[in-house]
């Protein structure tokens, strides 16, 4: 980030009317962000928090209750909070790394000075952009258990008995695992164009220094590639923690709650059964348990995030 | 050079040669080989990932006997178009899709014009609290949106706008944290002489945006325009939670109902989801330069 102050160095007073005229700019062009931040984001924040100690719903007044949604989530069997939060952890802990290795493993691939570079990169990212109701309802149709490709597949290679997938308790998540697989596009586009960042230079040292593929790989490749993976895992974290539609869509949070996420219990608590209050406390622990994998992984981060600026010190 | 060799030398030599050779050989195929299993793996890869895209076009052109069919043909025999034309009369998807198109479209107006104005004020301007609010506005595109979907319910159900457009477009001109992010590292790399010019040359600071910045950040700009192209035809949950009537359902929405509607016809569910799809390929693959260097802009360099 650029760490300039001159602008709160006064210069010779004749500027400073230009200073002036330069900060009243510089919040007139801000404004929207800012604008939009106190209402759409630090306002409903503070109000989310402040409703997550009452009983509300749409059509009595609000009864204070202090901790007692926050004890309710934690503490009564029924509300299968803490299932959701399993349930979501599994997601998020499973699909998120195996998604940036084999994001990785394909930018590796297709960074071998390949020919028809465009096409392959075409065909991997394309359905990390379309992603949506249509696509969870294609892979409803995917693991169809009788006529689904994926199932015939298994069969043909002698699985007598392949799962029901998003029909099994055991299977259900497996599967939107899998299925997220399908989204690696994203990342791996970074990836390649990280790889293609790593200069030539350092591979060719790492040669005179009697690395091999693996050598070149591990202490030149990985290195310089750690501030990218770290930019994915965070948002890859954070994105699997608020997984929603896939779980409403295809199975809604079943079969007996395998699927049920987080954001899903959310939703239903919110909008289905009107208790406002209670689900604005689940928000909140969402939010704080999403701040807090963040932050440690952004504090784990120092021991393995290598930044290029790191050798001039 | 070779005239002073003595037999003893020019055989040692030659046998040499004749390992060189071999190693060479030897590595000519170990590389052939690599090349081999490096196409080989990208071969099955493409596969595994086009393939449900043609397996749910397959199934959108045929009858629905031909589809629950073991092992299936991928090519349909007959080809019928019977899926689509039905399909699309079930629901009235045409409303879908003007309503998307509507909303989608203000915001991506909404966000362009925003965000690059607030970018533009956080790359080049200077003013007191900038980085600790420009650090706020990073820490925003980290927070999951669950925390603020309740109470903004509320409030725009206080507004009356539940049941309206409002609510999926209005918040789209109060900018966008990831998009500002990608403007403004974009600026950053346009040079500030460009500034320094136009100031001397006796522009304001609007006078510079519009007419020397923004011809430079029109490809940064189509970027946020295609991201939000794609999150807002994607959006399910926004409209899920703010729209009541099937004559306002957005082309996701209506998707959804849909599958509720004709659960059991999966030919003309994959048809419906293939007409949802096809904006988003075709932009796409006019815009995946620009999609490519937008991810890597933010991706890279964050």
């Amino acid at each position: 980030m650029n760490t300039t102050v001159s602008a709160t160095v006064p210069r010779a007073s004749g500027h400073i009317t230009n200073q002036t005229r330069e900060w009243i700019w510089g919040y007139i062009c801000i404004l929207p962000w800012l604008l939009g931040f106190l209402i759409f984001t630090a306002g409903p924040m503070v109000f989310s928090f402040y409703l997550s100690f009452f009983k509300a719903d749409y059509l009595t007044a609000s009864v204070f209750v202090g901790l007692q949604n926050y004890w309710t989530m934690f503490f009564d069997p029924i509300e299968f909070w803490m299932l959701a939060l399993r349930n979501t952890a599994v997601y998020a802990f499973t699909s998120v790394p195996i998604n940036v290795v084999l994001a990785l493993l394909i930018a590796i691939l297709l960074n071998q000075k390949v020919k028809g570079l465009a096409l392959w990169r075409t065909i991997f990212y394309l359905p990390a952009v379309v992603q949506g109701v249509a696509v969870s309802l294609l892979w409803i149709w995917l693991f169809h258990p009788n006529y689904g490709p994926i199932s015939g597949f298994l069969r043909s290679i002698g699985i007598q008995n392949p799962p029901l997938w998003i029909w099994s308790e055991e299977w259900a998540m497996p599967a939107m695992v899998i299925m997220s697989t399908w989204g690696v596009g994203g990342s791996m586009i970074i990836f390649l164009a990280g790889l293609q960042g790593v200069p030539q230079s350092l591979y060719d040292a790492a040669s005179i220094d009697g690395a091999g593929n693996w050598g070149r790989f591990r202490f030149v490749t990985l290195p310089m590639m750690t501030p990218t993976l770290f930019f994915s895992v965070i948002m890859g974290l954070i994105g699997a923690w608020q997984m929603f539609s896939q779980s409403y869509i295809m199975t809604q949070g079943g079969p007996n709650n395998a699927t049920l996420t987080a954001v899903l219990l959310i939703y239903r608590k919110a909008f289905e059964q009107f208790k406002l209050g209670y689900a604005s406390a689940l928000a909140w622990v969402l939010f704080v348990i999403i701040l807090v994998f963040s932050l440690l992984v952004i504090r784990s981060s120092t021991a393995w995030v290598y930044y290029e600026g790191e050798l001039a010190k | 050079m070779t005239t002073g060799l003595t037999a003893e030398q020019a055989r040692v030599r030659a046998q040499a040669q004749a390992e060189g050779r071999k190693a060479h050989r030897r590595h000519v195929w170990m590389v052939v080989l690599g090349r081999i299993l490096i196409y080989g793996l990208i071969l099955v890869g493409s596969a595994v990932y086009i393939f449900p895209f043609l397996f749910m076009l397959s199934t959108s052109l045929k009858l629905l006997k031909q589809i629950y069919v073991w092992p299936p043909q991928m090519i349909p025999n007959p080809f019928t178009l019977d899926n689509y034309i039905k399909g699309w009369s079930v629901l009235p998807t045409t409303t879908f899709y003007k309503n998307t198109i509507f909303i989608t479209t203000l915001n991506i107006v909404g966000t362009v014009l925003s965000s690059t104005l607030v970018a533009y004020g956080f790359a080049r301007l200077r003013f007191p609290g900038r980085n600790v609010l420009f650090v706020v506005l990073l820490a925003t595109m980290m927070l999951p949106g669950q925390v603020t979907m309740i109470p903004l319910y509320i409030g725009f159900a206080q507004l009356h706008w539940v049941g309206t457009f409002k609510p999926l477009i209005v918040p789209a001109f109060f900018a966008n944290a990831f998009n500002v992010f990608l403007l403004r590292q974009f600026l950053m790399t346009i040079p500030r002489e460009l500034d320094d010019a136009a100031k001397i040359d006796g522009c304001g600071y609007i006078r510079t945006l519009v007419s020397i910045i923004l011809p430079l950040m029109l490809p940064a700009m189509g970027v946020v325009a295609i991201f939000t192209f794609t999150g807002s035809w994607n959006d399910f949950m926004g409209p899920l939670i703010y729209l009541r009537n099937t004559e306002q359902f957005t082309v996701a929405l209506g998707l959804r109902y849909f599958q509720q509607q004709t659960d059991q016809h999966i030919g003309r569910l994959m048809a419906m989801a293939i007409v949802a799809l096809l904006p988003q390929i075709v932009v796409f693959f006019f815009a995946q330069k620009q999609m490519v260097q937008g991810v890597t802009l933010t991706g890279i360099k964050g």
